[in-house]
C-alpha cells in the first residue's frame, strides 16, 4: 500500500513543527522561551500553503480512510485560521504568566492535528483516532495552571465526563461493527441501506455513537463541563476548547450523520433536533444570568452549539437536497462562529491578563479605556447574537435557508425556537455592549496593554465580522462548491 | 461459537462500569470504572471480529481493539496525572469535594 503524502502534508508539517517546538522549548532559556510562538506560527503558514494546494484535487489515501476533497480542505482551512488566530491572542499571555511555554505549544499543536484528520476520516477507527488526539492534549491544556485550585478543578471534570462520553461512544461503535461487519463509512452507510426493518438495538447504538460528539460539541444533556472547564482553564485554551474543539466534533459529526448514519436519518434527524432545541434554549436562559463573562461566553457556546446542531435535525433518509444543503449551513455557521467567537475570547483575555478582572461588571466603560478593545467586543457580542451588518445574521440566515428548502412542520418548529432564542440571547449580548459604552468605568483601573499580536488579531476578526457580515458571498460561494455527499 | 457468552460478559462489564461512574466518590475508581467500559468494548469488538466475520482479510475489528487498548493507556496516564495533581493541591481525591464551581 502506497502512502499518498501530498494529501497528508499538512497533517505532516503540523506534526513536524509540534517536534521542533518541542525541541525548541528545552533549547531556549528564560525570556526566549517565548520565541516557540512564532516558530508554532510559521508551521502553521507552511501547513495552510500545504492546504491551499490540495484545494480542488481529490485524494485518497490508507485505503480509503483518509479521503482530502474540497469539504476537507475548506474545514482545514478553518482549524488552521482558528490556530493562527489563538496563537496570536496566546503570546503575551502564555509569555508573562507563569506557564510552561514549550509544552502548552506543543500540546496545542497535538490538538490541531487531530482536528485536521477529523474531516478527512472515513473510518469510525481514524474518527476515534482524531478525537482523542483533540480530547488528550485538551485535558492537560485545562489544568496548565498546576496549582490553581480551579485548573485543576476544570481539568478533572472535563476529563471524566469526556472518558465516560467516549467510552459510551465505543460501545456504539463496536455494537455499529457487529451488525455492519464493518469500520468504513461508506460501508456502513451500503450495509444499513439493506436493513429494512430497524433493529432497536441498532437505533440505540447509533446513539451512542452520537452521544460521543454530542460531547464535544457541548450539546445539553452533555454540556455540564463546559462552562466550568472554559472558566478554570487559561483563557486562550477556553478560546480553543468553545471554537476549534467544538467545530472539530462538528466535523466529526457531519462524517457520522451524514455519511455513515444516512440511511437511518429519518430516527437519528428529529432526536438531534429536539436536542438542538433544548441545547439552545438552556443555553440561553441559563447564560441570562451570568456575571462572568467567560462563563457567559461559555453558555452562549452552548447555545450556539444548538443553532449548530438545527441542521441535523432537517436531515432525512435520501434527500441529498435538503442534506447538502444542511451541511452548508453548518459549515458557515461554523466560520463565521469561529471569527466572532475568538474575538470575544481576545479582548477578554485583553482585560484580564495583567488583572485577573473577568466579570462584566469591570468592563465598565471599556470603550472610554481603549476604544479598539471597547469596539472589538461590541461587534463580536452583536455578531453573536445575530445583528444586521454582522457575520452572525447570515450565518441565522444559512440555517433558515436549509430550513427553507423543503418546508416541513419540524423545520419551521426549529427555525421558531431559532428566532426566539435570538431575541432572548440578544438581551445578555447587548448588556455586555451596555456595560462597555454607558458604565462609568471604576476608579484606578490599570491601563490596559492589550500587546501587539492581539490587536492585529482583534482588528482582523472584527474587519472580518463587518466585512463578512456585508459581502456573505466571499463564504457562501465558496461552500457552496464544497460538496461533502456527492462525492462520497 | 455463539455469541452469546461475549456479548452477555460485555454488556455485564460496560453495566459495572457505568454503575461505578455514577455511585463511586474516588476519583481513581472512577477511572477504573471507564477501563471497565473500554475492556467490555474490546470484548465486543473481538467477539464480533472471531464469531460472526471470520476469516475476512480485513480485521478491523480486531486492530480497532487494539487502538483501543493504546488509547486507553494514554487517557489514563494522563486521567491520572489530573487525579493527582487535584491530590497536590486539594489533598482529596473525592469527586464531590470538587465543587469550586457551580452554575
Amino acid at each position: 500500500m502506497s502512502i499518498d503524502f501530498l494529501a497528508i502534508a499538512p497533517e505532516i508539517a503540523l506534526t513536524v513543527t509540534a517536534l521542533i517546538v518541542l525541541a525548541a522549548d528545552l533549547a531556549l532559556r528564560g525570556e526566549a522561551k517565548q520565541l516557540v510562538n512564532p516558530i508554532a506560527a510559521i508551521g502553521t503558514v507552511v501547513a495552510i500553503v500545504f492546504t491551499v494546494i490540495l484545494y480542488g484535487s481529490e485524494r485518497v489515501t490508507f485505503g480509503t480512510m483518509f479521503v482530502v476533497d474540497d469539504y476537507a480542505v475548506v474545514f482545514k482551512l478553518l482549524f488552521l485560521g482558528t490556530l493562527l488566530a489563538i496563537l496570536g491572542i496566546s503570546w503575551r499571555f502564555f509569555a508573562e504568566g507563569r506557564y510552561f511555554q514549550g509544552e502548552y505549544y506543543f500540546l496545542l499543536l497535538t490538538a490541531f492535528i487531530g482536528m485536521l484528520i477529523m474531516p478527512s476520516a472515513r473510518d469510525l477507527l481514524l474518527l476515534f483516532v482524531a478525537l482523542e488526539t483533540v480530547s488528550i492534549p485538551a485535558f492537560v491544556m485545562a489544568g496548565m495552571r498546576k496549582r490553581d485550585l480551579y485548573s485543576s478543578e476544570a481539568a478533572l471534570k472535563f476529563f471524566l465526563i469526556g472518558v465516560l462520553s467516549v467510552a459510551l461512544m465505543l460501545f456504539g461503535m463496536s455494537l455499529v461493527y457487529g451488525f455492519t461487519g464493518s469500520t468504513d463509512l461508506v460501508e456502513i452507510a451500503a450495509a444499513l441501506d439493506g436493513e429494512t426493518a430497524s433493529v432497536p438495538l441498532l437505533l440505540g447504538s447509533v446513539m451512542l455513537v452520537i452521544v460521543g460528539f454530542g460531547f464535544k460539541v457541548s450539546a445539553v444533556p452533555f454540556h455540564f463541563w463546559a462552562p466550568d472547564t472554559y472558566a478554570g482553564a487559561p483563557m486562550p485554551v477556553a478560546a480553543m476548547l468553545a471554537v476549534a474543539s467544538k467545530a472539530a466534533g462538528f466535523a466529526g459529526l457531519i462524517a457520522i450523520a451524514f455519511i455513515a448514519f444516512e440511511p437511518v436519518a429519518d430516527v437519528w434527524g428529529p432526536v438531534l433536533g429536539i436536542l438542538a432545541i433544548i441545547t439552545m434554549t438552556i443555553g440561553n436562559l441559563i447564560a441570562l444570568q451570568q456575571r462572568d463573562l467567560i462563563r457567559l461566553l461559555a453558555y452562549s457556546s452552548v447555545a450556539q452549539a444548538g443553532y449548530m446542531l438545527i441542521p441535523f435535525g432537517l436531515a432525512r433518509t435520501g434527500s441529498t437536497a435538503v442534506n447538502e444543503a444542511a451541511v452548508q449551513a453548518v459549515l458557515f455557521y461554523l466560520v463565521a462562529y469561529a471569527v466572532m467567537n475568538i474575538g470575544a475570547f481576545g479582548v477578554a483575555i485583553a482585560v484580564n491578563r495583567r488583572t485577573g478582572l473577568r466579570s462584566i461588571r469591570d468592563y465598565a466603560g471599556l470603550a472610554s479605556r481603549n476604544t479598539l478593545l471597547g469596539l472589538g467586543m461590541t461587534v463580536f457580542m452583536l455578531s453573536l447574537g445575530g445583528a444586521p451588518l454582522t457575520v452572525g445574521l447570515w450565518a441565522k440566515f444559512a440555517i433558515l435557508q436549509a430550513v427553507a428548502v423543503e418546508i416541513t412542520l419540524f423545520g419551521v418548529i426549529l427555525a421558531g425556537f431559532l428566532v426566539l432564542n435570538s431575541v432572548i440571547a440578544f438581551f445578555y449580548y447587548l448588556r455586555v455592549v451596555k456595560t462597555i459604552w454607558m458604565d462609568e468605568a471604576r476608579e484606578g483601573m490599570p491601563a490596559l496593554q492589550p500587546g501587539f499580536n492581539l490587536s492585529v488579531v482583534v482588528v482582523i476578526l472584527m474587519a472580518g465580522t463587518v466585512l463578512l457580515g456585508v459581502l456573505p458571498g466571499l463564504v457562501t460561494d465558496y461552500s457552496s462548491v464544497v460538496s461533502l455527499l456527492a462525492t462520497s | 461459537m455463539s455469541l452469546i457468552g461475549p456479548l452477555l460478559l460485555a454488556t455485564f462489564l460496560f453495566c459495572v462500569g457505568i454503575y461505578g461512574i455514577i455511585a463511586r466518590r474516588n476519583a481513581v475508581l472512577v477511572l477504573m470504572s471507564v477501563e471497565l467500559m473500554l475492556n467490555a468494548v474490546n470484548i465486543n469488538l473481538v467477539a464480533f471480529q472471531n464469531v460472526l466475520f471470520p476469516g475476512e482479510e480485513a480485521v478491523s475489528g480486531l486492530m480497532f481493539a487494539l487502538f483501543i487498548i493504546g488509547v486507553a493507556a494514554a487517557e489514563v496516564g494522563v486521567g491520572l496525572a489530573i487525579v493527582f495533581n487535584m491530590f497536590r493541591n486539594r489533598a482529596t481525591v473525592n469527586v464531590d469535594d470538587v465543587d469550586l464551581m457551580r452554575w
